[in-house]
């Protein structure tokens, strides 16, 4: 063979034949069938403490099924950064199957994206899926507002000032119902108690969230709890200030073992398995799903050190009866924080409500503003 | 714990200025340096976080806070020659630089930093100066880091530095005029080039305050953006190691407005408050701006001066 019948033609067949030979193991899973490929999205960090880890958990057990492979972008911002992630995850992996973990993913990038590709599946968390959006769509959650109550419960035992704190994120339905059920919750011990809150308008800004905390120590709050995406920084700053702190996303009991009472969780895993199995048996998710602690949607970090009898007893009460279902946190007579009548007496929004969902108020209580 | 009324808010910007200044102190110390040689540093904010990752990473395989330090000193100072070297050579702009050694730095620092978010590092010591007083909220404000210490030192040391010292002159020169420099028999390139390093293990030790001290964790999100802001504070502090020391202070404690305002019950319009920081160093700068003497103090041989 002379140096030139080195041609074009014969170095592009001989590049397909490696690029095919590379490509081949991808297609074949155990059973002969194409492996189903899912896509993760999150807004931050994988291993952020937090909002994210508990998503990458799930993620986790997903990929330890048979059958599946499964990509995963982290730092992905609720711009159309989203968009492009989506669209590369479905052009370049293939994927059928995709989770969009951050509630700014949504609305407009979920719904722009998904008319566009009608054979993909996408699971968004947090979202309100309503009639007449895109029927690939579908939103899920968890009933964690619960979860605050119970640990309200907690800090309503621990705190002697009668004030606890809450550092939030943005004024948001889900943030502002786990506000108001942290403080119902403490005031199922003692009706006196004050919830300060204060917002950092942002879901992960580190040193705005330490100086936060510390105000609200400063103002005399003594059980801290929050809703950012990594309460890392919160519940050390907390607990260094000789705070009690209940946690949120994840079990962040390492960070202060002495100063955690409990915890709301995730716990994605058995649900992510759960909706990938139904994909995998050709079945299709609901639409709209929504779980509690019951459905094992959430789970409550184990108790700690600091936490009384008492406190303890009235726990474990109160979360027996919300595992038997129905249970309404937010019932009348309730007024907002601006005095207004929100429910009459005997009135009461039970924790599937879905009105709950689009809650724009704080309670009575809670010192605090929406704006 | 006793209620304070209002007087936390005064309280709060006390200790917000002492927590939250001491990274800005650094950024700028080291920008001032490298400014006074001559020469711009954009790459602060990617040398902040990368700092922040190292000394985190650091202090927690070593078990020590001050060798987290010693390494994120050492870091910056590595991409603080990079970036000198490369902008030693002709015709190369150092802005453009600058803003890809920010993005390296960040970059770099999330790769390595991946395994460090989960691990609790130990905290860089703080001294009590709130002995005197029973209050808890007085006795937390007036616990002050040795690194705010050490900056607060530094910034007069550098002052004086520049005023009455051999090197401080030799860096002066450098930076007003690469002819003069040159006919003093100085080597410019190389000065420029050491300023540039030793102004990055500034910003580095500025990084290892944040993830060792306040908020004492590290995250990719640690910084936002602080390392760019300490970098304009430079020239709001019209190149005066002292000036910005007060920039920072000012800084640090108009960061503290927007959390202790809600806290005391002026809730409503927060994002307003967020933007107090901003707000007072356009203020500041509107107030001493003059046609006459708009670049007092800019060292002539910068490339935005020439």
């Amino acid at each position: 063979m002379s140096i030139n019948s080195f041609s074009r033609r014969g170095f592009l067949k001989s590049t397909a034949a490696v690029a095919g030979a590379t490509a081949l193991p991808q297609f074949a899973a155990a059973d002969g069938h194409a492996p189903l490929t899912v896509g993760f999205i999150y807004v931050g960090p994988k291993d952020d403490f937090g909002y994210n880890q508990a998503h990458a958990e799930g993620a986790a057990a997903v990929k330890a099924m048979e059958g599946v492979v499964v990509v995963e972008e982290e730092n992905v911002a609720e711009t159309t950064d989203v968009q492009n992630t989506m669209e590369s995850m479905i052009n370049f992996d293939d994927a059928k199957l995709l989770f969009p973990t951050s509630f700014g993913y949504f609305n407009p990038h979920v719904l722009e994206t998904a008319p566009k590709h009608p054979d993909v599946r996408f699971q968004h968390a947090a979202g309100l899926w309503s009639e007449g959006m895109p029927t690939n769509v579908g939103s899920y959650f968890g009933y964690i507002g619960m979860g605050q109550y119970l640990n309200g419960i907690t800090a309503g035992h621990a705190t002697t000032t009668k004030k606890i704190g809450f550092v939030a994120a943005k004024p948001i339905p889900q943030v502002l119902l786990n506000i108001n059920s942290f403080l119902l919750g403490a005031r199922q011990v003692d009706p006196e108690i004050t919830c300060q809150v204060i917002f950092t308008g942002e879901w992960s800004l580190a040193v705005k969230e330490a100086e936060a905390t510390n105000a609200l120590a400063d103002a005399g709050c003594d059980v801290i709890t929050c809703h950012v995406d990594g309460p890392k920084v919160v519940m050390e700053t907390a607990a260094g200030r000789d705070c009690f702190v209940c946690g949120y996303h994840a079990n962040q009991a390492p960070l202060a073992p002495e100063k955690y009472l409990t915890g709301a969780e995730w716990n994605w895993a058995g649900v992510y398995t759960g909706m990938v199995q139904t994909v995998l048996d050709g079945g299709t998710i609901d639409n709209f799903v929504r779980g509690g602690l019951a459905d094992g949607f959430i789970k409550m970090s184990p108790l700690g050190s600091a936490v009384s009898d008492a406190s303890r007893a009235q726990f474990e009460a109160v979360k027996a009866e919300i595992m038997a279902g129905g249970f309404a946190a937010i019932k009348g007579p309730l007024n907002d924080n601006a005095g207004n009548t929100l429910l009459g007496a005997g009135d009461a929004l039970v924790e599937t409500d879905i009105a709950l969902e689009s809650m724009d108020y704080l309670v009575e209580g809670v010192i605090g503003s929406t704006s | 714990m006793e209620d304070l009324g209002l007087w936390v808010i005064p309280l709060a910007i006390l200790g917000g200025a002492i927590r939250v200044s001491t990274p800005f102190l650094f950024v700028s110390l080291g920008e001032v340096l490298t400014e006074r040689s001559g020469r711009i540093n954009l790459g602060l904010e990617g040398t902040l976080v990368f700092g922040a990752m190292s000394a985190y990473a650091i202090a927690y395989l070593t078990g020590s806070p001050w060798l987290g330090v010693l390494a994120a000193a050492a870091g910056g100072a590595f991409f603080g020659l990079i970036h000198g070297l490369i902008c030693s050579l002709p015709r190369v702009n150092d802005i453009a630089v600058g803003i890809a050694m920010m993005i390296l730095g960040m970059g770099l620092a999330f790769y390595f930093g991946k395994p460090y978010v989960q691990p609790v590092a130990p905290d860089l010591p703080s001294i009590s100066f709130g002995w005197w007083s029973d209050i808890p909220q007085v006795k937390a404000a007036l616990r002050v880091n040795v690194l705010f210490l050490i900056g607060a030192v530094l910034a007069f040391a550098m002052w004086w530095m520049f005023r009455a010292t051999k090197v401080g002159l030799i860096i002066r020169v450098v930076g007003d005029s690469t002819d003069a420099a040159r006919a003093m028999g100085l080597r410019p390139t190389l000065i420029r080039t050491l300023a540039t390093a030793a102004g990055g293990a500034f910003a580095g030790v500025g990084g290892a305050y944040l993830s060792l001290f306040y908020p004492g964790s590290w995250n990719e999100g640690i910084s936002s953006g602080q390392g760019l802001m300490a970098v304009a504070l430079v020239i709001f502090a019209r190149w005066n190691p002292i000036a910005c020391f007060g920039a920072a202070l000012l800084f640090g404690g108009a960061g503290a407005l927007g959390p202790t305002l809600q806290s005391v019950g002026f809730s409503e319009g927060y994002y307003l408050f967020f933007a107090a920081p901003y707000v007072l160093t356009l203020g500041v700068l509107i107030a001493t701006s003059s046609p006459t003497r708009a670049m007092t103090g800019a060292p002539g041989e910068l490339s935005i001066t020439k």
